[in-house]
């Protein structure tokens, strides 16, 4: 157990900066998920806090001790790499004792430990086998006994369901959370899947082109998004955008075509005249006969999802969709009416992405 | 990574350092021997610096192995091996890979079995041939009895002969009769999605379109890796142009170079001429060096290509 | 198994044809023509051959010339394969580790491959030669120490460092090849498991390296038959008193200097099975051990 303080870390190659600046910390026992695309700097912060890539400058310290310096082994993590990096010419129990035997551990010793281990995620029959023969799973499984048995303070993963097929990795999420819960070490899981960041962590932390958008729980995330990016990255189907301007004397946001969409009277006050973007998610939308709802849209196709369905609409150039069990009677090319749910509608300034907030503070990020 | 190993990195210098040092200190004494006069080559204690007579070293060992000649000579050569193996393979690979008849494997086999034979093993058969190409055919045509038969109902003997010693065909045609291009491509071109062959069946291309259109320009860097090992592996070979060629206008630079040094002999002999031998050996290092040096990503990838 | 073919058979006859013709005139008709030979014994006063059975190899395996050519070419075979291997291995294992100057350190090693094995035959017979500079040197510190003219140990010492050379070069491609195609991760892997470099090298890069390990050696083996021709002509010419005579050379001179076509011939097929003895077991073995995955 140990906690993590991620301290103004920057990370560059060569001339080019991907890291900028990135503060963030991580309490001990804490299962953090640092979720984003291709590109956005997790893995280099994940890799600079295992000591696989150097820092540029800034520093990390885990239980108090600053590992700017200190080589990847001494600085009690344990990785879970996306290919699983299973020595392929050892049996599952050679490759989970292996850092046990770097360490010295006598040969009984060992062998009970990797016993134990195997035995906790169900490797206990495949001691004997080489990767090679192991299914997907069953190789992640073994990585993880490797990471378990040396009973790291942090436990880094490294997009490790990637290559698993979308039932074994819902799966292997529980089995993760499971074994985290079990062992009590702090634990950073890197991911681009949005669905698996909200499931799994205590805190989410979102990054964009290396520097981090927010940082809260799942339901914070979800229901407070501090930025046009972390609204429209989370969350499934993805949120609507429609753009409008505040009007303080009207109490809304004024769509181009003039409808009105109210807004709390101190946020209008506030930010009065600001071009916005309107974050409207699907399932915070009604659909109602034309004219009844609180601006007009028009039909387009619907996609059929088991349990509710996915109308999608234009308004203006935009498309809009809206998530409804409902079966209203609907005609292509006719408008209908779009019903909002009181205190759904997301404000962020048209300018620079960021959440309006009421008092005419632009909320940048929390830190918890 | 962050390790530090300032001990462990100092040594593996030393170590890359000495194997480099290993393997060019010879090539060094070469050229050094190469610039000094034959006076200061065979001085003791031996000179290691550079002397000022390479220029004139060279010259006279070019005058003197005719290494002009030799040059245009194995040049053509090289040229020869290189396009005759890379054309060869690429169609034979072809042929083997895009079709399917049940001679397929047996050809595929027979042309492997010559990876296994390299020629300096069968230099003796193989220069009978050489002295007379049709030889085979010959012996097939008699053998199933056609040359008697053909004798006995026209009174013509066929005897077909076709000598390629001291020939360019007879210098290039048993260099490219082993199989490592074939292998190569084979390689490659099993390694092309089919959806290319069945949208270009879609498209009305048969298969000499599909090659020349497709296959070829797909296949441009494992050209350039072939052409580059066989253009070296040509320049440098030395047995066989010794056997096949007694005219010297068609010696080539190799055999040569052995020329300007006297043979090895126990009785002890004249003292070579070493500043001319070793400013040959700078010659006839050249070529094959730049092409190696510059061209090296590509030789590398066909070195692992065709022999993996 | 391709499923999408070309469906004209006689294009693929006409592409494989040339190559085949080739393939059938100069390697399938000379070897069958050795093992008429091989068989055979051509009349003195001309009229064909006669069939003598194994009367050739007979002669040849009693000939004790024939077996000490063979110990020959073993002895150069060992030494050099083992000279060769052995430093590639230490060099490529070590630039790996891509410090600074690797670029550098990986053309200065590859270029030598380039060169013709006669110009290293006569590099290093210079070097060597105890009438100039270098060694003349040496044998004035240590009176008659250094003379390959005479010792065959010597001569056979120097054949061995020059085949070696020019191995080095190759077998280092392939082994830098080799350590390059082992994941990343699992170097990382192993350092996050606390192995440093060195442990690293014995417990995960070597043992991952072994197949090409194998392919290179046996290579190596298989060249030195047949790639030694050119350095041994410009060296040693077999001498002195045949101390170098190697298999093939043994063959070029009972063949090309001696005109003995049947003996030659022979000595040629004995060559050849050893050779693809020697194919055979490499790709056995390497069959059995590469596929970890």
């Amino acid at each position: 157990m140990a906690n993590i303080a991620i301290t103004d870390v920057r990370k560059s190659y060569a001339k080019t900066e991907v890291v900028h600046g990135v503060n963030l910390e991580i309490t001990s026992g804490e299962f953090v998920v640092i979720l984003g695309p291709s590109g956005c700097g997790k893995s280099t912060l994940l890799r600079m806090i295992a000591g696989l890539e150097s820092i540029t400058s800034g520093h990390i310290a885990i239980a108090g001790r600053v590992v700017n310096d200190l080589e990847p082994h001494e600085r009690g993590c344990a990785m879970v790499f996306q290919n699983y990096a299973l020595y392929p010419h050892m049996t599952v129990a050679e490759n989970i004792g292996y850092g046990l035997k770097v360490a010295g551990m006598a040969r009984a010793e060992r062998a009970a430990k990797v016993a134990a281990v195997a035995a906790s995620v169900g490797l206990t029959d495949y001691l004997d086998r080489r990767p090679g023969q192991l299914s997907g799973g069953q190789r992640q499984r073994v990585a993880m006994a490797r990471a378990i048995v040396r009973a790291p303070a942090v436990f880094l993963f490294d997009e490790p369901l990637s290559n698993l097929d979308a039932k074994l990795r819902v799966q292997m999420r529980h089995e993760i959370r499971r074994i985290h819960n079990h062992i009590g070490a702090t634990s950073v899981f890197v991911t681009h899947d949005q669905a698996e960041g909200m499931t799994l962590a205590d805190r989410l932390v979102v990054m964009n082109k290396g520097v981090i958008e927010q940082v809260g729980t799942p339901e914070q995330i979800y229901h407070h998004p501090a930025s046009v990016y972390v609204g429209g990255f989370i969350g499934s189907p993805a949120m609507n955008f429609l753009s409008g301007q505040v009007s303080a004397r009207a109490r809304a946001v004024v769509l181009a075509d003039g409808a009105l969409i109210d807004i709390s009277a101190p946020l209008a006050m506030a930010h009065d005249g600001v071009l916005t973007q309107i974050g409207l998610r699907p399932e915070a939308l009604g659909v109602v006969p034309a004219g009844k709802g609180t601006f007009d849209a028009v039909f387009d196709f619907a996609e059929e999802l088991g349990p509710a369905r996915l109308y999608h609409f234009q308004v203006e150039d935009l498309m809009l969709s809206v998530l409804s069990a409902d079966k209203p009677g609907l005609e292509k090319g006719k408008p209908a009416g779009i019903r909002i749910t009181p205190d759904a509608v997301h404000l962020f300034a048209a300018e620079t992405g960021k959440r309006l907030v009421a008092r005419g503070v632009m909320m940048e990020k929390e830190l918890a | 990574m962050i390790e530090r190993t300032p001990l462990l990195n100092i040594a593996t210098h030393l170590i890359l350092a000495f194997g480099l040092i290993m393997l060019l200190l010879p090539m060094y004494l070469v050229v050094v021997a190469a610039s000094h006069s034959l006076q200061d080559v065979i001085s003791v204690p031996p000179n290691l610096l550079p002397g000022d007579q390479l220029w004139v070293n060279l010259q006279e060992a070019w005058a003197k192995g005719h290494l002009g000649q030799r040059f245009v000579t194995t040049f053509i050569v090289a040229i020869g091996v290189m396009t005759g193996k890379v054309v060869l393979s690429c169609i034979t690979a072809f042929g083997i890979v895009f079709f399917d008849h049940r001679l397929k494997m047996p050809i595929f086999w027979a042309i492997f079995i010559t990876l296994m034979l390299p020629l300096e093993v069968r230099i003796v058969p193989t220069y009978a041939v050489a002295a007379n190409a049709f030889l085979p055919f010959q012996t097939l045509l008699d053998l199933s009895g056609i040359t008697w038969l053909v004798n006995a109902a026209s009174g013509v003997q066929i005897k077909l002969e076709w000598n390629l010693l001291n020939s360019y065909a007879g210098l290039i045609m048993p260099l490219v009769a082993t199989a490592t291009g074939t292998f190569l491509y084979r390689q490659f071109f099993l390694t092309i999605p089919e959806e290319l062959v069945e949208a270009a069946k879609m498209d009305g291309a048969g298969p000499l379109r599909f090659l020349w259109d497709v296959l070829i320009p797909l296949s441009r860097t494992n050209i350039a890796a072939l052409a580059t090992i066989m253009f070296v592996y040509a320049w440098n070979q030395y047995l066989w142009p010794l056997l096949v060629v007694t005219d010297q206008s068609y010696a080539m630079i190799a055999v040569e170079l052995s020329r300007l040094v006297p043979k090895f002999s126990a009785t002890g002999g004249e003292v070579p001429k070493w500043h001319i031998a070793m400013a040959g050996t700078v010659i006839v290092m050249g070529p094959p060096i730049v092409v190696v040096v510059f061209m090296q990503r590509w030789f590398v990838r066909g070195l692992i290509n065709t022999d993996k | 198994m391709r499923r999408a073919y070309f469906k004209n058979n006689w294009v693929a006859a006409l592409m494989v044809a040339p190559q085949l013709i080739i393939v059938f005139t100069f390697f399938y008709f000379p070897t069958s023509q050795a093992l008429y030979w091989a068989f055979t014994l051509e009349q003195p006063w001309g009229g064909g051959n006669t069939w003598v059975g194994f009367d050739n190899f007979t002669a040849i395996l009693s000939d004790s010339l024939y077996w000490a050519s063979i110990w020959v070419s073993v002895v150069y075979a060992v030494g050099s394969t083992a000279l060769a291997v052995g430093m590639a291995l230490l060099l490529a294992i070590f630039a790996d580790r891509q410090l600074a100057g690797y670029k550098l350190y990986k053309i200065g090693l590859i270029w030598p491959y380039a060169i013709a094995a006669p110009a290293v035959g006569l590099a290093f017979r210079f070097i060597f030669t105890p009438g100039a500079g270098l060694m003349m040197f040496v044998n004035q510190m240590f009176p008659h120490l250094w003379n390959p003219v005479d010792n065959g140990n010597q001569a056979m010492a120097m054949v061995i460092i020059a085949g070696a050379w020019k191995q080095v070069a190759y077998n280092f491609i392939f082994f830098l090849a080799g350590l390059q195609s082992i994941p990343r991760a699992l170097i990382e892997a192993g350092a996050m498991d606390g192995a440093r470099v060195l442990r690293r090298m014995r417990d995960i890069q070597l043992p991952l390296l072994a197949p090409t390990f194998f392919f290179v050696l046996v290579i190596n083996i298989t060249d030195s038959f047949t790639d030694s021709f050119g350095i041994v002509d410009t060296m040693t010419a077999g001498g002195p008193s045949r101390a170098t005579n190697i298999m093939v050379y043994k063959i070029f001179n009972d063949g090309f200097q001696g005109l003995d076509y049947s003996g030659a011939a022979a000595q040629s097929i004995i060559l050849m099975i050893l050779v693809i003895a020697l194919t055979f077991v490499q790709f056995r073995y390497i069959e059995r051990k590469v596929h970890y995955t």
